[in-house]
């Protein structure tokens, strides 16, 4: 056997067995892996809209910007309020989160932190109980907002971590990004549409800017 | 078998002191700096870089006679390749936590120097059994310098172990051990360390 078929069969025989070695493997691992991502994506949306019990997906397209949002739903059906994904550049690296918005579209239901590389000790304070709790009920307009060292004292406000203003900055940043991007994508009576019976009288009152 | 056996043994051990990768070789640096801010996750990395290292030099070292050596680092590649992609799916399909903590780095373990090493400087010279105690020494030699690196990282910068809260409250943690300059710090000092035990070690053997 020559040098040259001895290489080719090398690498044609090494490639071809690894490949189909993978592609076994891949068939075994991939469901148990798509369960992960959704068990932990299920959990935060169950974390943000807390009286949800399951919840629906929402794809829209406009244009290129594609957004998916989640309804939450409680144990009657009844819709809950609208979960979605809120990334940005952080301190670091990508900071994701998982945001809980009324379906009245005027507060905040909750907020919780999927994915940081903030500072340990300093921005990865970010994901604390403590840090994610003060967006429950936050109002939404104009914007969410933080200040520094001092508690909130308007009800758009929370308080960012001492030592970690840019961390904190970046979850507010994101949060206000993503929800406008929401607002524009799907409109408030859009929603209600959707969400029947949940005294549209009273929500359409209270339309946000925009 | 009977003057076998003390090879085999000897192969294994040079791993845990003689050879141990990352402070007498100074090998597979990169995920000993980037993993080890806990040792959960620096045992995790250790574990991961000993199953592709065990696979790899086996099959590299069965292979050995049939392989051309023009071809033999893009072989070894796909090789190492194919394991490493089995254990990052592993984990991500039954340890996700630990797959999210390790981030990048159970892929990069494909070009971690240790393996393509042990594979080029070892395996493909010698027969399976051998390079299987090879692999076992320097996999477990890296699995124990990861956790222990990860230990004084743990202990310095979150006043615990294994999750497991061990310094109390008056404990003020020292943060810079979790960040990549306390990587720095803490290998340094091991690495003089070790240097400083063998060199008494050879010393004291020089003149008894």
């Amino acid at each position: 056997m020559n040098t040259f078929t001895k290489m080719f069969l090398n690498l044609t025989v090494v490639g071809v067995v690894s490949g189909v070695i993978l592609a076994v493997a891949f068939n075994g691992f991939d469901p148990l892996i798509r369960i992960n991502k959704e068990k932990e994506l299920k959990e935060s949306i169950f974390v943000v809209l807390p009286e949800a019990k399951d919840y629906k997906v929402l794809e829209k397209t406009i244009g290129k910007d594609k957004l998916t949002i989640y309804e939450g739903i409680d144990a009657a059906g009844q819709p809950v309020g609208i979960a979605f994904k809120a990334d940005g550049g952080g301190f670091q690296g990508n900071v994701g989160i998982m945001v809980g918005l009324n379906l009245d579209y005027l507060k905040l239901k909750g907020i919780k932190v999927l994915d940081q590389l903030e500072t340990p000790g300093l921005g990865n304070r970010i994901s604390e109980p403590a840090f994610e709790d003060q967006f429950k009920n936050i109002e939404i307009t104009p914007k969410v907002e933080y200040i520094k060292n001092r508690k909130p004292e308007k009800p758009n406000q929370i308080q960012a971590i001492t030592g970690a203003t840019i961390s904190s900055d970046a979850v507010v940043k994101n949060i206000n990004n993503a929800v406008a991007r929401v607002l524009k994508i799907f409109p408030k009576q859009e929603m209600l549409k959707l969400g029947e019976g949940t005294s549209p009288a009273s929500a359409e009152s209270k339309e946000p800017k925009k | 078998m009977a003057d076998n056996t003390p090879t085999l043994w000897h192969e294994f051990q040079k791993g845990l002191w003689q050879d141990i990768p990352p402070f007498r070789l100074v090998l597979g640096t990169c995920p000993t700096l980037a993993v080890t801010n806990s040792v959960i996750n620096g045992v995790a990395m250790g574990l991961a870089t000993l199953f592709v290292l065990l696979c790899s030099n086996l099959i590299v070292s069965a292979l050995r006679k049939y392989v051309a050596p023009q071809v033999r680092i893009a072989l070894y590649v796909v090789i190492i390749a194919l394991f490493v992609t089995l254990a990052d799916m592993f984990l991500a399909a039954m340890f996700p936590p630990i797959s999210k903590a390790l981030g990048p780095y159970v892929p990069l373990i494909v070009v971690n120097c240790i393996i393509l090493g042990r594979a080029e400087g070892f395996a493909q010279k010698n027969p399976v059994a051998p390079s299987f105690m090879d692999a076992l020494g320097i996999g477990i030699g890296f699995t124990l310098s990861l956790a222990v690196m990860g230990a004084i990282r743990e202990i310095l910068g979150f006043g615990s172990i294994v999750n497991i809260k061990l310094l109390g409250d008056w404990f003020e943690p020292w943060i810079v051990m979790i960040l990549p300059a306390g990587a720095f710090l803490v290998f340094g000092g091991l690495v003089a360390l070790v240097n400083y035990i063998s060199h008494r070690k050879t010393a004291a053997g020089t003149n008894p």
